[in-house]
């Protein structure tokens, strides 16, 4: 419990680093900080599929690309393009609103009761492969469908000439 | 968690640490070596016998270099990059199954230090967070050169990565496990039912997508655009002197080895050798000499690499994009459907 404890500290440490950073590419180091951490949450909960998935993809692929492109941009404070007065306020005034939406919300919200899970195994590979596979096959293939849609909607985007495809 | 076990762990990581940083050392000379014999020179020679202190030679020169920080860089990072590299190297070995169980008296010790049910996901995970050494360091040396090696490297990763997963699935689909002391087993001795057990006679195809990708995740020749001299100076290293540019040196080395036994271990038997169980050894003799199979298999791989290096020039940006994209991702997804079809099959009869 300790231990959940320090990870979630640190999940929200480095989180709140992401955003406070001035430095687009600090940002994202720190942001892959953060999945790491989550990575650590998902072997506390004995999910280790969902952890090294979280790695892979997350830390591995997406933030790469992330950096990827940060890099290529090389954003720094001179070049980046300075907001409007009108912008900033608009800004604070979207910020408080959500504010007090979640402090209304959260203020409805009860301890829930907590739940104990029937298999503390489920997050393996075997068992989530069977759950995947058995109880939730359609889902699983309608989202793979869409998955596959938006890939093609990718590669026809960055084509160049809609005409000559 | 009991001393005994503390204490046997402990040993393992020392021990199998220390020999990835000798391999690695050596391999430097290795290379050389080869690269001596494969153009009809002689190669290093005059530190010790027939050059065998080279390595250590090499080091001290590097310990004693002047470390230059550039000016106009981000100094944290840019010590940052070459530490991240070398870290993400060291870590991958330890999944691989160096060998079977060795039995003293009533312990049994493991020659594995995690066997965790993810094992190939796990090697995989630290792959794709290999190139961050490499991408933080590019990007914090300040300096075009260093910054296109640096871009080079990601997306050069980023596109292998996805031939490696797909060729890896369609292993997985007969394996039909994702720990890797799994997969040892079951290509026990040489010969099972009637075919070979090893895999890479079961998945020919995978294993050339896997080898090829994993040329490209080690930045090797004749994948090594992001460091490519006669275009971008020295790429992602540029602006790195002394023991940081050896940090990034010795990572690749150590990449090649960890590479190495992940393709020993997945497709050629890992420690595993023909005839193991029908020489009437002790089970321990038997242990000792899958480690020795192994560590055999991986050399073979390692001078693979550096013969590669000597025969196989450089290729052009668009070339790599190409073969990443156009040829091995298709390939290794026919791989895949092929597989499935062979398991459907063979099932049926």
């Amino acid at each position: 419990m300790n231990l959940f404890y320090l990870v979630a500290f640190l999940s929200i440490f480095f989180s709140l680093l992401v955003i406070f950073t001035k430095n687009p590419v600090y940002s994202v180091l720190y942001l892959i900080v953060t999945f790491f951490t989550f990575s650590i949450h998902y072997i506390l909960l004995n999910a280790q599929f969902l952890a090294i998935v979280n790695f892979i993809v997350y830390m591995g692929a997406i933030l790469v690309l992330f950096l990827y492109v940060l890099m290529l941009l090389n954003l720094n404070k001179e070049s980046e393009p300075m907001k409007s007065n009108l912008l900033k306020v608009a800004g604070v005034i979207a910020g408080l609103c959500l504010l007090l939406t979640l402090a209304g919300s959260l203020k409805l919200v009860h301890v829930s009761d907590p739940v104990l899970l029937k298999n503390p195994d489920i997050g393996l590979v075997k068992n989530l492969g069977k759950v995947l596979f058995k109880d939730f096959l359609l889902p699983f293939e309608v989202s793979s469908i869409l998955l596959l849609a938006a890939m093609v909607g990718a590669v026809l985007l960055a084509k160049k000439d809609p005409n000559n495809v | 968690m009991e001393l005994a076990f503390v204490i046997e762990k402990v040993v393992l990581v020392t021990v199998i640490f220390l020999i990835t940083l000798g391999i690695a050392a050596y391999s430097t000379l290795a290379e050389r070596k080869i690269a001596g014999f494969i153009q009809g020179r002689v190669g290093p020679h005059r530190a010790g016998p027939s050059g065998m202190f080279q390595p250590l030679a090499d080091g001290g020169k590097m310990f004693f270099k002047e470390e230059i920080i550039p000016a106009e860089s981000n100094p944290w990072l840019f010590i940052a990059g070459p530490c991240l590299a070398l870290l993400t190297a060291s870590i991958g070995s330890a999944v691989i199954p160096w060998g079977q169980d060795l039995v003293i008296g009533d312990r049994v010790i493991q020659l594995q230090v995690a066997d965790i049910n993810v094992g190939i996901l796990y090697i995989f995970g630290i792959v794709s967070l290999g190139v961050y050494g490499i991408m933080i360091g590019g990007w914090a040396s300040n300096n075009k050169y260093s910054l296109m090696g640096a871009i080079r490297a990601a997306s050069q990763n980023i596109s292998y990565e996805i031939a490696m997963g797909l060729s890896l699935i369609a292993l997985l689909m007969v394996t039909q496990t994702l720990s890797l002391r799994g997969i040892a087993e079951q290509q026990a001795g040489f010969w099972q039912n009637g075919w070979f057990s090893w895999n890479v006679f079961c998945q020919p195809l995978g294993f050339l997508i896997f080898l090829v990708c994993s040329f490209a995740e080690c930045n090797r020749t004749p994948f090594d655009l992001p460091e490519s001299e006669n275009e971008l100076v020295a790429g992602y290293h540029t602006e790195y002197s002394g023991f940081k540019l050896g940090a990034f040196l010795f990572s690749e080395y150590i990449n090649m080895f960890v590479a190495s036994a992940v393709m020993s271990t997945l497709y050629f038997g890992g420690y595993n050798f023909p005839f193991m169980n029908h020489l009437g050894l002790s089970d321990n003799v038997v242990t000792i000499l899958g480690v020795v199979f192994l560590f055999a298999k991986i050399f073979f791989f390692i001078f693979f690499f550096m013969w590669i290096r000597w025969t196989i020039p450089r290729f052009r940006y668009d070339q790599l994009m190409n073969l990443g994209w156009k040829v091995l991702i298709p390939l290794s997804i026919a791989n895949i459907v092929l597989t499935g079809i062979w398991i459907t099959v063979k099932d049926l009869m």
